[in-house]
């Protein structure tokens, strides 16, 4: 049965843990456990495990929703949570057997590395997040606690900022070009064609911003100058906070596979007495089982390492028994160094591997979901296709500031990058009211409706659609 | 040795509930939901005829929180169990789009909650929804309920009982330091006896107060509610169900404003009898209808148990509005009468949409009688409850400062 245990017993195995982890060439951040019980499990969940975060209702809903769920045993409470930040703070559950504590110790150094070393989280600033959360935290109370701005007034930025959060740039590691750059540019591809280009050399200088912008939430807090200060530092901290979570969202798959790999080839070398072995490999195998009709990342993850080991080695090692060869690790140092979910999958996802993970493609057919594509020579790079475009930030919509003049009434254009999805009409039309509350003017959303253009705007009078069928236009209708 | 432990420390977790704040938050977002749909929630069959500890649940439609999404049920990709095949079905679309965890609420989703809520409170939130303040005042009569007796000053004669030792003990102090003053100047020879004389300083008749009392009249604090329903063979479970959550609401509203409130349910067809609440709403009977029995029972309970001018009377009939074309004229009369003995009489015809209404529907008839205080309604569906019943208060309201206006002028 279940061991008892105690710190000493756990500092002693994290030594050792941790003898591994230098002796594999893992490079990490100091790392720092904390032991809590459920409930503070569950605030670190909400949280996204910042030990200090402002306060909003949503993370209220969040917690209610995750406690009850836990309550009714709908989902166990992960065994591990761990934060991007120098030092690593992980926490471990008390409730949880000796067994589980070492293999999260393991995993958790996993993540560790990865977090330091893929190139994504660079611009994360890992050694100042928890400060720079905390001064989130004291600014957002000080506004809350302000007579002159109060709970209401924030909560309602906080609910629009909130729903633009993700809509900013998809790659941090792109340098955005200064506005001037940006006009310069296009002046400079406007005069390699030929004719006359003085009018459009004009339009270029008036149009604003010259370039689509993605991050509709910094566009409007510099170009709205209606808001107020504390307005526009809201922005700027829910901003903030999305594009250090981007990159966890980024590397889901690759991530948890990295930490997947390594807390077995951890846990294989440590030589752990019998029934903590036992017990490794039932709870190892629940961890990266298929989760049938969804994605586990873990499992998929795990399974794209293993090919690549099983490539560079030319034969599929035994973990068990066999240690992982030196000669390989550069190549997935590198690899975990210059990857991403997207990137991952593109390079090192074969046919064989979809067919051992059983991946298919499904549709909806009649109000059931019915499988259309297997994995086969034919469709495989069409599921694969699929894949790479739902995982990591796939499942945003790229909509970005086209024009933020309108003709002289600076209303504010956006358009969706469609690229065969539509987008969910009541969730746009309702984020775009989030838009306008934000910006204080009209604002259009431009995307695609059955293959025809669709204009959602939202002004003073409420929404309205335009959308063109078969050439025609058919007049707004007013939505109350 | 690479990571620092921190060890758990019960006090910590004491401390670490961080959520409660923003948690306190979503429920009170919830309530204002919860609130928006009130109408909803009270036509949910659960609620009625419980007592006003008992906890309700309530389930609310989540608060979302919109971003721009995808469609659902769009093609996507998912792992199979080993053998997937072209054409096998996988599951159900719509709505069960499994939220992957980190992103939670990023897939559009009907999320329920549900909230515990008393009786108490809900009945709270649905009046508080009403936003009828004078209301209070409107149908009640002044009745001497209770008769006593509340000090007011005091009076220099009186009997001893009522003596304001207080009072009477400093105006003899008053009157001792006065004394002192005037004879600091003359201080004489004095002999021993004087000075005696002078330690003892005794109550004079000028000292003695007495308390005043004014005669405390409160007024009114007790109500009966009389539900009067038809269980005759055509009221059927749907109409007897819409009868049921009117009275609720009737009653919970009069249980608000009056300290005591009785509830009699008189059960009729042809003939009326007295029955206890379980029967009323649960028993089915059949036969012919009388409404007359019914009013004339309710006469007799009034009479009997209800004097009028100490009680305030509710009546309230509910019906489908089918009688004995014979019995009308008596109806009709009777109707007066009860409205002559209540605060408030009121008849409320079930009609759900699609049933047939056999004879004369009662509700034309009442529709030529008229007195201040009756009232007439019209139920079609669940839906149509709450605002009816807010229209048929308000309604009253409107005629409040012809009937009571010397009621309100205690207030």
């Amino acid at each position: 049965m279940a061991r008892s245990y105690d710190l000493k017993d756990l500092e002693r195995w994290e030594a050792r843990i941790f003898e591994k982890v230098q002796e594999y060439g893992l490079n990490c951040y100091p790392q720092e456990f904390e032991i809590c019980d459920h409930i503070q499990m569950l605030g670190m969940m909400t949280y996204h495990g910042m030990p200090s975060h402002y306060p909003h209702w949503s993370f209220g809903k969040s917690f209610e929703r995750t406690k009850t769920m836990y309550d009714y045993g709908v989902q166990g409470i992960p065994y591990e949570m761990v934060i991007n930040s120098n030092p690593c703070i992980a926490g471990l559950m008390r409730d949880n057997s000796l067994c589980l504590q070492i293999l999260t110790m393991a995993h958790v150094y996993g993540h560790n590395d990865f977090f330091k070393n893929n190139f994504t989280f660079a611009h994360t600033q890992a050694d100042l997040i928890v400060a720079r959360f905390k001064s989130h935290t004291d600014r957002i109370r000080s506004y809350v606690e302000d007579p002159s701005i109060g709970q209401q007034a924030v909560e309602e930025i906080l609910d629009a900022a909130h729903a633009l959060s993700f809509q900013c740039q998809k790659n941090q590691a792109i340098k955005r070009r200064s506005p001037e750059e940006q006009i310069e540019k296009a002046i400079e591809k406007e005069l390699k064609t030929e004719g006359d280009v003085s009018d459009a050399i004009k339009e270029i200088e008036q149009r604003f911003p010259t370039e689509p912008e993605e991050n509709i939430l910094l566009f409007i807090r510099d170009n709205n100058p209606r808001l107020n200060e504390w307005e526009r530092d809201l922005l700027t901290i829910v901003h903030e906070e999305a594009i250090y979570f981007q990159p966890q969202m980024e590397t889901k798959i690759i991530n948890e596979g990295w930490a997947c790999y390594w807390h077995r080839e951890i846990m294989n070398s440590l030589e752990l007495p019998t029934d903590i072995h036992m017990e490794f490999l039932v709870r190892h195998n629940q961890v990266v089982r298929p989760i049938p009709g969804d994605i586990n990342p873990y499992n998929v993850g795990l399974a794209l390492w293993d090919r690549i080991e099983e490539v560079e080695l030319g034969e599929v090692r035994n973990h068990n028994a066999d240690r992982q060869p030196k000669d390989i690790r550069d190549k997935l140092f590198e690899i975990r160094e210059v990857d991403r979910d997207t990137s991952f999958i593109r390079r090192f996802m074969d046919l064989e591997t979809m067919m051992k993970l059983d991946l298919f493609e499904a549709e909806v057919e009649h109000s059931d979901w019915v499988i259309s594509k297997t994995a086969s020579d034919e469709q495989w790079k069409a599921i694969r296709h699929l894949l790479i475009q739902s995982v990591g930030l796939g499942s945003i919509p790229v909509i970005s500031i086209i024009d933020s003049d309108l003709n002289g009434t600076r209303g504010l254009l956006l358009r969706h990058s469609y690229e065969g999805r539509e987008l969910e009409a009541k969730y746009a039309e309702k984020t775009l009211e989030h838009v306008y509350r934000l910006w204080g003017r009209k604002v259009v959303l431009e995307t695609k409706l059955k293959e025809n253009m669709a204009r959602y705007s939202f002004d003073d009078t409420g929404l309205s659609l335009t959308a063109e069928f078969f050439d025609e236009t058919f007049p707004p209708y007013f939505i109350p | 040795m690479g990571a620092v432990f921190r060890p758990y420390s019960p006090t910590d977790s004491m401390q670490s509930d961080r959520s409660s704040g923003d948690r306190q938050r979503h429920r009170q977002k919830l309530r204002e939901v919860l609130k928006g749909n009130i109408a909803d929630v009270i036509s949910e069959q659960s609620i009625i005829g419980r007592g006003p500890d008992s906890i309700v649940k309530v389930p609310i439609r989540g608060i979302k929180e919109y971003r721009f999404v995808y469609g659902q049920n769009q093609p996507r990709v998912a792992q199979g169990s080993g053998e997937s095949e072209a054409g096998q079905k996988v599951g159900k679309a719509e709505g069960q789009g499994t939220p992957e965890d980190g992103k939670a609420g990023n897939m559009p989703g009907e999320d329920y909650y549900e909230t515990d809520v008393t009786l108490e409170e809900l009945v709270e939130i649905m009046f508080e929804d009403l936003a009828l303040p004078d209301l209070e005042s409107k149908p009640l009569r002044a009745i001497e309920a209770e008769y006593t007796h509340k000090r007011s000053g005091t009076k220099r004669v009186g009997i001893r009982a009522q003596l304001d030792k207080k009072k009477t003990a400093k105006n003899r102090i008053k009157r001792r330091f006065l004394k002192e003053k005037m004879e600091d100047g003359v201080e004489d020879a004095a002999t021993e006896e004087s000075v005696a004389e002078k330690k003892r300083f005794p109550f004079n008749q000028k000292d003695f107060r007495y308390h005043r009392h004014k005669p405390d009249i409160r007024y009114e604090s007790n109500a009966v509610v009389l539900c009067i329903m038809d269980t005759s063979g055509s009221m059927n479970v749907m109409k007897k169900y819409l009868a049921r959550c009117f009275f609720f609401l009737l009653y919970q509203f009069v249980r608000l404003k009056y300290r005591q409130t009785e509830l009699v349910f008189i059960s009729h067809d042809t003939v009326a009898k007295e029955v206890n609440e379980d029967d009323f709403f649960h028993k089915g009977e059949s036969g012919g209808t009388m409404i007359s029995s019914g009013y004339q029972k309710a006469l007799d309970i009034i009479q009997d148990r209800f004097d009028p001018s100490l009680w305030n009377v509710y009546a309230f009939h509910c019906s489908d509005g089918d009688n004995f074309q014979e019995d009308i004229p008596k109806t009709m009369e009777l109707a007066k009468k009860l409205c002559e003995n209540c605060n408030l009489f009121g008849y409320g015809e079930i009609k759900p949409t699609g049933s047939i209404a056999w004879g004369t529907p009662m509700l034309e008839k009442y529709d030529e009688f008229i007195a201040p205080n009756f009232t007439t309604i019209c139920i079609t569906s669940k839906a149509d409850i709450w605002p009816k019943f807010k229209a048929f208060l308000s309604r009253e309201r409107e005629k409040s400062p012809s009937v009571d206006a010397d009621a309100l002028g205690w207030r």
